[in-house]
């Protein structure tokens, strides 16, 4: 396993260059692009104020300095402090805000896999057929479907027309469980607690369709793709021929090998998860750190949303990482 | 055969019908097209078409649900909603043609030239546009967006940038696989310039895939702006806007009133579609590899 070792090492240092790259991305962005005065309190403020602003971020020291300056203290785990609501680090916000999207994300994220898998599956075995179109049509359907409209749509007929499901927030007020992960469901199960339980589920339906249908489609399509590939390999006539069950063929023999490129796309879609988490956690009132980005932005929090995305930069690279590293233990051909 | 299955059949053989003994590409194709065609025609005509002022408030009018007078009804303002819809498709139509526009320009230009003079430089400029396609597009489009400002020029430019990567990558992919390759090698040898390489030996052959991922990107980025808008970023109020009447008709849900919100959302959901369903057919009938095997 020594090879092994060196592989994820390997790949660790190769990730270096990456976030170095990222973070000088979003350096650039805001405070190239664009000029931080203007976008934290306008152009037309008090020549005081607009002087106090720029001693508060060091904009008044040459540019380099400023970029070593963010390098460093982002070395430290300094992401800087709010610049509303006394000043507090941004680190200790975003972490209060985590747990909130890592469940929405984790239940999402199956939805969609095992909605885009079963029916890239299905479709593939009914090729050609009027299933197999519409399941292809579903997948690019999927994808055109902009996540605050089929959440709204949710809204529409589960909550106010309904009135089944909660249309906003996590839990209802004051149904919290003692926190211990910050995930409502598991906290509530860990504290056997039936009654949060069942409020963190219910508010969780609308939200978690709404992003896992978004997400689903592309697994549908992917798998179906690999499936029918697949489904014409000597192996899988072989496995037939044997007299194995079509269950046993489909699920044993020919999905297991058509995984591999699911896999990569479930890394690769890790960054729309991210995306898409931002609009439905906007849309559904979630608390997580995509309606807490969109906040801050209304706000102007300049500091928090700058920490914020170099916050993402650094969560997306460190998922590449892991599925790289998940993909050794699958499939021991892969080496780089 | 079980029920469930009917409506599929019945809209497949729908299709089918729409282009007979074609596959049911060229319907996904025809159907695009004449969605994005439509949308666009809206867009040019709109101060012929639209019934009403999409600016103008009326506030003995507020959230009047659809009737003869008003199709889609007004919002919280009394503005007629169909009008907005209208005039909205101004605004993504100009968006969306311009930074497609501006991306493949200088995605295309950039992946020419750095596939093919190769070493350092490509590396380098290999990596910032991996690191940018590997961050999620929405939440970069959101802080460029934030950093310039509202306007259609600002908000061109943060999809532009956001889009740049993929034809970087894809045009940059396949001067590496062709720059080796026999004729590239010959017109090299008979003397041929680099610049003249680059545009008249390796360019065209980049041409035919060129439709396929501007649809493609064109969808994608129809969906990028409207998340901007709905979060308020981008366009500034009172310019009709889909995304943007969808979060404010969104406030009003609770209590409700349902269109001020549906039919914009509606509108961005046809519009990507009629950009991915034109790609993806396209590319099927263009890349009949794929058929054969799919």
């Amino acid at each position: 396993m020594v090879s092994l070792r060196v592989y994820i090492i390997r790949r660790i240092l190769l990730a270096i260059p990456m976030i170095l790259t990222l973070i000088s991305i979003v350096f650039v962005v805001m405070r190239v692009a664009g000029d931080p005065v203007s976008a934290t309190i306008g152009l037309h403020a008090p020549p005081a104020q607009i002087e106090r602003l720029k001693e508060r971020l060091g904009l008044n020291k040459p540019l380099y300095i400023q970029y070593l300056d963010y390098i460093w203290q982002l070395l430290h785990g300094n992401l800087g402090r709010s610049m509303i609501w006394g000043e507090r680090p941004v680190l200790t916000e975003i972490l209060e805000h985590l747990p909130a999207t890592l469940e929405l994300s984790i239940w999402a994220f199956t939805l969609s896999v095992l909605i885009g898998i079963f029916s890239g599956v299905f479709s593939a075995r009914k090729h050609r057929k009027a299933t197999d179109h519409a399941f292809r049509l579903y997948g690019i359907v999927t994808y055109a479907l902009f996540i605050p409209w089929i959440g709204l749509i949710l809204q529409l007929v589960f909550g106010v027309h309904l009135g089944w499901l909660p249309i906003s927030g996590r839990i209802d007020t004051g149904m919290e469980p003692q926190t211990i992960t910050g995930l409502y469901v598991l906290d509530s199960i860990l504290t056997l607690n039936i009654y949060s339980l069942v409020s963190s589920l219910r508010h969780l339906v609308l939200p978690t369709v709404t992003l896992g249908i978004y997400l689903s489609g592309i697994f549908t399509r992917l798998t179906r793709s690999n499936m029918l590939e697949v489904l014409g390999k000597d192996y899988i006539s072989a496995a037939r021929a044997r007299g194995l069950s079509e269950r046993t063929v489909i699920y044993k023999h020919a999905l297991k090998n058509a995984f591999i490129p699911i896999l990569t796309m479930m890394g690769l879609q890790f960054a729309a998860l991210l995306g898409g988490a931002v609009l439905t956690e906007t849309t559904f009132s979630w608390m997580g750190m995509g309606r807490f980005l969109f906040e801050r932005i209304s706000y102007r929090d300049f500091t928090t949303v700058q920490g914020t995305i170099v916050f993402f930069a650094l969560f997306v690279v460190m998922i590449s990482l892991l599925v790289d590293v998940i993909y050794v233990y699958i499939d021991p051909r892969i080496r780089y | 055969m079980a029920p469930r299955l009917s409506i599929s059949k019945l809209i497949v053989s729908g299709l089918r019908k729409l282009s007979p003994r074609r596959g049911i590409e060229y319907s996904f194709t025809l159907i695009g097209f004449t969605i994005i065609a439509i949308i666009a025609l809206m867009a040019l005509l709109a101060p012929f078409i639209a019934p009403y002022d999409p600016i103008e408030q009326n506030v003995g009018m507020r959230l009047t649900s659809p009737n003869a007078k008003f199709i889609m009804g007004t919002d919280n303002l009394g503005r007629d909603i169909f009008s907005r819809i209208i005039y909205g498709s101004r605004i993504v139509m100009h968006v969306t043609l311009l930074s497609m526009a501006l991306s493949s320009l200088i995605g295309v230009s950039l992946g020419l030239l750095s596939g093919y003079v190769g070493g350092k430089p490509d590396s380098v400029l290999s990596l910032i546009m991996d690191s940018m396609y590997a961050f999620p597009s929405v939440i970069l489009a959101i802080i460029i967006a934030y950093m310039l400002g509202p306007g259609i020029l600002p908000t061109s430019i943060s999809l532009t940038v956001v889009y740049i990567p993929t034809y970087f990558r894809m045009v940059r992919g396949y001067v590496l696989s062709i720059k080796e390759s026999l004729f590239i090698e010959a017109a090299r040898a008979t003397g041929a310039k680099g610049r003249t390489i680059i545009f008249k030996y390796i360019f065209p052959n980049v041409i035919p895939s060129l439709p396929i991922v501007l649809s493609i990107n064109a969808a994608d980025a129809v969906l990028t702006l409207a998340a901007l808008t709905f979060l308020g970023l981008g366009i500034a109020a009172p310019t009709p806007d889909w995304g943007f009447d969808l979060k404010k008709g969104h406030e009003f849900l609770a209590a409700k009133f349902w269109w001020p919100s549906t039919f914009p959302g509606l509108m961005i959901v046809l519009l990507t579609l009629g950009f991915s369903l034109f790609g993806e057919g396209l590319n099927e009938i263009l890349n009949p590899r794929l058929r054969e095997g799919v």
